[in-house]
């Protein structure tokens, strides 16, 4: 129950991981079942049918319901300690961004057990994701599952905006912000920009395919070409809500354990605007091969290209902040580490696909799912494993074991080369992506035996990391406030795990990496900016989750509205729209509550505080 | 901020109640991203309009279609709506609670005289023309984008409603203020979001 109503924001951080975790599993498993189906020619282990159904969720699953969330998990986690903050600025938002992601997610793969998952690809191209083409109601979990995850991460980008806008410690101006608050403060401004694009997207899908609509018909006058300008608007900004994440994340591990300043701070900080800003302007070389035509095709052509010019500062600035330092490969910075070449060789891959004549070569090969990969996987999902290792302690108080974490990161980092490097060379040799089964003898069989194997190594790695966490767990909760002993930013000058308060007083922020400013100073601690008083907190509330629930049952409603039903009572309650008025019921009646009854909270007193 | 709250008497109202606490500020603020975020949802919508819009799929276009008079007195409705919510927070910025609330109340009616006649354009459209969400591609995107507005000024009205029941409970004070503030921004924008409907489907409809 305490979890169910909880608004601290590190609660909620756990909660997303363990959520994100879920499905991190399931979309694993899905992809385990693909790299088995592939593992040899004409393989029958899995039919069409079920092969579309998994790449599609494993797809869709990985990018919205497994890293996502726990790339919000670490936001959520650090982003308050670090600028300096009790809280953030709406707790009541953050707990319900949370449940409707969860519910979304939820719901998205309840299809799974009711009649057939989306089948359409991630990207749900149309027509191919019209009722025609994809008559189970598969899509329409697509698309409604994914509108209401949408809505929580909307929620959770604005939330952290607000919060990093409003509420910094005393002398954190922007300039002296970590790399990973600024890297947040810019995935949630994408985040604002761009998933109401997605949301529009979905919302005409759906009417397509529910209300019987003509946006994506050409029969009609619909355009299948506008979704994927609607997709991709979204679609690409998206892959810069994955990676900034995990850039900011490398920009806290190397300096800290390369016991030096992040080289070219403010550079970082302009590259990362850049890249943001740029995000946005490159979405048709996602479209090359559409028709859009020479002049389009060469506009998208150089402006994807441009992006590589801030990347690769960022790129040097990692490597000059080691260039010199006094460097410990603790399982955090190994990832980071490991993550530079890694990600490099997915941004010059990225670079070859943006040259628009060489894709109509590489378009829907085995090229392009190496590409995305090496940055997904090779980037963000590195990335996700140095925070998370970086930061265990301060989540939880417990030091994970640095040996398992090293079996965890040679075990997964060599899988993952194995998997997807040698798919640069199928797809160059032409294996189709998306292709449920490939002919023998046409040098496809050892590169595909290979990457399934690399497949079951980056398994292995998983459950090294997984076992690591069920060990620590068992462990007392002992681990020191600065457990690394050289961390610069402010999570680290309080209790491993905090406080519910977080801070008893708030620092004064005196230079960038405040922490370490004060300890080349000689200090031991933060200078206060504030005397001891009492602390005002929200109180805990079961609305947020109530509202998802009512979203999640309206959703369903609205799906299978135009069903025919076995039984005449279910006919009626959804023909009409009985359970999804239901559903809209909970929320707004929910919502209604919540404007009606002021939330006063609580405080902690003084003594309280001293007590501790 | 709560302890502010208990003893705002009257009197003490500051003169920017909506500003006076940081969750006040933290409301207006994420107020105005969240309507960035809606003004691409728009955009959005406004792209698709355009790009469907004469892809009438031998249903009725646009210049059979719309009854412009009609139309202008809605658009009139919903302008006058959205300076009557200026007056609204103009007495509230004068501390007068009772004024206030008669401005949010002419707002709403206001706001849904003009979804009165906006359902009543589309009942015409579905009845007299045979211009329905299936008709065509035109018709579809004709319906999603009026339509989303129209349900933008229903949650609206609803909402203004519930905040002048809120006013009368607890009066003008500074965890009320920020609410009514933040809505009439999000009026206002409706307001906009109309203008730019006006013009891109219904006069480009008539005359190009
Ligand atoms: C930074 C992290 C990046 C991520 C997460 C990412 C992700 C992706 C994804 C998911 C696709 C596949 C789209 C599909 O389903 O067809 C893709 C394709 C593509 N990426 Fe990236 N990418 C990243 C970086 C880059 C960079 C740095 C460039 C270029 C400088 C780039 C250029 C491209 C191009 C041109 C395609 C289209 C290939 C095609 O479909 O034929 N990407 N990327
Ligand atoms: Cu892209």
């Amino acid at each position: 129950m305490d979890w169910i109503t909880t608004v601290d924001h590190k609660k909620i951080a756990i909660l997303y991981l363990w959520a994100g975790g879920f499905f991190f599993g399931i979309g694993g498993l899905e992809a385990i079942l693909i790299r088995i189906q592939l593992i040899k020619p004409m393989n029958t282990f899995l039919d069409a049918q079920t092969f579309n159904e998994l790449i599609t969720m494993h797809g869709t699953t990985m990018i919205f319901l497994g890293v996502m969330p726990v790339i919000f998990a670490l936001m959520n986690a650090i982003i308050p300690l670090q600028i300096g903050a009790r809280d953030v600025a709406f707790p009541f938002l953050n707990a319900l961004g949370f449940w409707t992601f969860l519910f979304g997610g939820l719901l998205l793969n309840l299809s799974w057990v009711m009649g057939g998952a989306p089948d359409a690809g991630w990207t749900a191209y149309t027509p191919l994701s019209s009722t025609t083409y994809s008559a189970t109601h598969g899509v329409d979990f697509y698309t409604i599952g994914l509108q209401i995850a949408g809505l929580g991460t909307l929620i959770g980008g604005i939330n952290f905006l607000a919060t990093i806008i409003t509420m910094r410690a005393p002398g954190m101006s922007y300039m002296r912000m970590p790399m990973f608050a600024w890297a947040t403060f810019i995935t949630s401004a994408i985040i604002l920009f761009a998933f109401p694009a997605i949301t529009v997207g979905l919302v005409l899908l759906t009417f397509d395919r529910i209300l019987g609509a003509n946006f994506f018909n050409p029969e009609t006058g619909g355009n299948p070409v506008l979704w994927q300008h609607i997709f991709w608007i979204f679609g690409h900004p998206e892959v810069y809500i994955l990676i900034l994440p995990a850039f900011g994340i490398i920009s806290e591990v190397i300096p800290t354990f390369s016991r030096k300043r992040l080289f070219g701070y403010s550079s970082m900080v302009f590259a990362t605007l850049l890249i943001a800003f740029l995000g946005f302007m490159v979405w048709a070389h996602h479209m090359f091969t559409t028709g859009l035509g020479p002049v389009a095709n060469a506009l998208f052509s150089v402006s994807t290209m441009l992006i590589a010019v801030p990347t690769g500062i960022k790129i040097f600035n990692w490597l000059f902040t080691m260039w010199g330092g006094q460097v410990r490969f603790t399982t955090p910075n190994l990832f980071a580490v490991g993550f530079i070449p890694t990600f490099t060789m997915g941004g010059v891959t990225g670079v070859m696909l943006a040259s628009a004549p060489a894709d109509f070569q590489f378009h829907d090969t085995y090229f392009v799912v190496a590409h995305f990969h090496y940055v997904i996987v090779g980037g963000l999902v590195l990335g996700l494993f140095a925070g998370l290792h970086y930061w265990w302690p301060k989540m939880f108080g417990r030091m994970l074991s640095e040996t398992l974490g090293k079996w965890t990161f040679w075990t997964f980092i060599i899988g993952f080369h194995l998997t997807f490097f040698v798919q640069h060379f199928l797809g160059l040799m032409g294996m189709q992506r998306r292709v449920f089964t490939y002919l023998p003898n046409q040098q496809f069989d050892t590169l595909n035996l290979v990457s399934t194997v690399g497949a079951g190594l980056m398994g292995v790695g998983m459950l090294i990391f997984l076992w690591n966490i069920y060990i620590t767990s068992r462990k007392p909760a002992d681990a020191a406030d600065d457990p690394w002993e050289d961390g610069r930013t402010l999570e680290w000058t309080i209790s491993s795990p905090p406080p519910e308060y977080n801070f008893k007083q708030t620092p004064l922020v005196r230079g960038i990496d405040a922490f370490w400013k004060e300890k080349l100073a000689g200090h031991q601690a933060m200078t206060p900016s504030e005397p001891v008083g009492s602390i005002h907190m929200p109180s805990a509330t079961l609305l947020p989750f109530l509202m998802s629930v009512g979203i999640f049952i309206a959703g369903l409603g609205f799906m299978f509205s135009r069903d025919t039903f076995g039984s005449d009572v279910l006919g009626f309650l959804f023909n009409n729209y009985i359970v999804t008025g239901l559903g809209l019921v909970i929320t707004f009646g929910s919502m209604l509550l919540r404007s009606l009854f002021d939330d006063h909270g609580w405080h902690i007193e003084p003594e309280e505080l001293e007590g501790r | 901020m709560t302890t502010v709250h208990a003893e705002a008497g009257k009197s003490a109202l500051p003169h920017e109640p909506e500003k006076a606490t940081l969750e006040g500020r933290n409301k207006v603020l994420a107020f105005w991203l969240f309507l960035g975020g809606e003004a691409v949802l728009f955009g959005t919508l406004f792209a698709t309009f355009l790009a469907l819009r004469n892809s009438t799929n031998d249903g009725p276009s646009a210049a059979e279609l719309f009854h412009l008079p009609l139309v202008a007195a809605a658009t009139f409705l919903l302008l006058a709506s959205s300076l009557t919510s200026v007056f609204a927070i103009q007495a509230m910025h004068r501390n007068k609670p009772a004024e206030l609330r008669n401005w949010l109340i002419i707002t709403v009616v206001l706001g849904a005289a003009f979804l009165g006649l906006e359902i009543y354009e589309f009942s015409v459209y579905v009845r007299h023309e045979e211009f329905g969400m299936t008709t065509s591609a035109f018709s579809s995107a004709f319906y999603t984008l009026v339509g989303f507005h129209g349900a933008h000024v229903a949650f609206g009205i609803v909402w203004i409603a519930i905040l002048i029941g809120q006013l009368a409970r607890k009066g003008l004070t500074v965890v009320t203020a920020p609410k009514i503030y933040v809505s009439a921004m999000y009026w206002h924008f409706i307001d906009v979001v109309w203008v730019f409907i006006f013009t891109v489907v219904y006069l480009l409809g008539k005359v190009g």
